[in-house]
């Protein structure tokens, strides 16, 4: 049977990857950030996941307005990035887990999430920061994408997302594959790109929220989309991902390490490491 | 449904939104592509046209003007293909917006650390 051994969850921001191919970790503006992930990566390198679900949101590199999914799970045998426009480097594909996608697209349907499925599917820098964060010297899990819409709205409730971070861990723990599983959320915190409002920051809630991670996973649940978009940022909404990663390695966690920094570009950095109890 | 409460400086990207800047969200989704980018610098007049611009989204392009793209229905992860191409990054659009300097912005966003911890 499968394990679900945490959640691990962290802000995504582009630059972050510039950062990490020019070798600038340690660089005052960054140390801040990277040193954030230390406690986390020995932990991973203790517990060495076989499979991580990766819960994020395109920023139109695979998914445009023609059709947009408010859920979608990757079923491929591997996920390629490109470089959406500012040439990021392109990586090595990403290995896929089709028998758990599948597991988990079955039972997601069977309780009635009407979700997309892809076989083919780009992954951008929400799904391939994390990983390079979290197993920065490669060999890193099998994975399986799950798309949030956080682009056009009507987004899916937080509610919504918890439920579907719920029903993603049925499925992992039903799953009879011999593997150990890690749930990843990734976004956040506040921050707003776009208006007058662009460079919002809400630090004691984004504090909030983390605390609730640990302790009380679906307080944020208790907010509608606008009241998170007001107390968050339009992009503060990507919250979501860490709602249903949490949601995902239920019942009662500890805290491996979090780190907290303001700003990484125009964002509230977060980084979050929980195992399950 | 009753009309939400409105949130300073902030549009939500809803369905008239994404319906009014469908085209140019559209041409700047095509930017994710090095040969489109390639052929939209060597002519823009000649590449809006071709996804079918309104006036108000060509004007906004031709003017770099971060406020009324949105406003003509752009939606900043879209738009943010189109900053790339000019090599401008998340700080520059933020000071763009707010009518501060580059500078100014990033401070201010420095500055954000002096906020409560607690709620």
């Amino acid at each position: 049977m499968a394990r679900i051994i945490g959640a691990l969850a962290t802000s995504h921001i582009p630059a972050i990857g510039g950062a990490i191919a020019k070798g600038l970790e340690q660089d005052p503006y960054w140390k801040p950030f990277f040193d954030g992930f230390g406690p986390a990566r020995d932990w991973i390198g203790r517990e060495k996941p076989d499979v991580a679900i990766v819960f994020y949101n395109d920023h139109g590199l695979n998914f445009f307005l023609d059709k947009m999914p408010t859920f979608a799970v990757g079923a491929a045998p591997e996920y390629r990035n490109d470089d959406e426009g500012w040439g990021i480097p392109t990586l090595p594909p990403f290995k896929g887990a089709p028998d758990l996608s599948w597991a988990i697209i079955n039972h997601l349907v069977e309780r009635e999430f009407d979700i997309v499925t892809c076989q083919e599917m780009l992954v951008d820098h929400a799904f391939t920061l994390p990983i390079k964060l979290f197993w920065p010297e490669g060999g890193g899990p099998l994975t399986v994408p799950v798309c949030i819409n956080t682009v056009q709205f009507p987004l899916p409730s937080a509610r919504r997302c918890v439920g579907l971070g719920r029903a993603v861990g049925e499925a992992v723990a039903a799953w009879d594959g011999d593997k150990k599983v890690v749930m990843i959320g990734s976004g956040g915190l506040s921050h707003q790109l776009d208006g007058q409002r662009a460079g919002f920051i809400n630090k004691p809630f984004d504090l909030k929220f983390m605390q609730s991670m640990v302790d009380e996973p679906e307080w944020a649940a208790q907010y509608s989309i606008h009241e998170l978009v007001e107390k968050t940022g339009t992009q503060g909404i990507e919250l979501l991902n860490w709602l249903a990663a949490r949601a995902a390695a239920p019942g009662p966690v500890h805290k491996v390490h979090s780190n907290y920094h303001i700003p990484i570009s125009n964002t509230a950095a977060g980084m979050l490491a929980l195992e399950a109890a | 449904m009753s009309a939400l409460r409105e949130i300073f400086g902030t549009t939500p990207f809803d369905g008239a939104m994404a319906q009014r800047g469908y085209a140019l969200n559209k041409m700047c989704f095509s930017f994710n592509n090095a040969a489109n980018r390639a052929a939209f610098r060597a002519d823009e007049e000649a590449y809006m046209l071709a996804y079918g611009l309104n006036g108000e989204q060509a004007k906004a392009i031709r003017a770099r003007d971060v406020l009324g793209l949105l406003t003509a229905g752009g939606n900043v992860y879209y738009l943010a293909k189109f900053a790339g191409i000019l090599g401008l990054d998340v700080q520059d659009l933020g000071a763009a917006q707010t009518g501060m300097s580059k500078e100014a912005f990033k401070a201010r966003l420095v500055a954000q650390n002096e906020q409560p911890e607690t709620m």
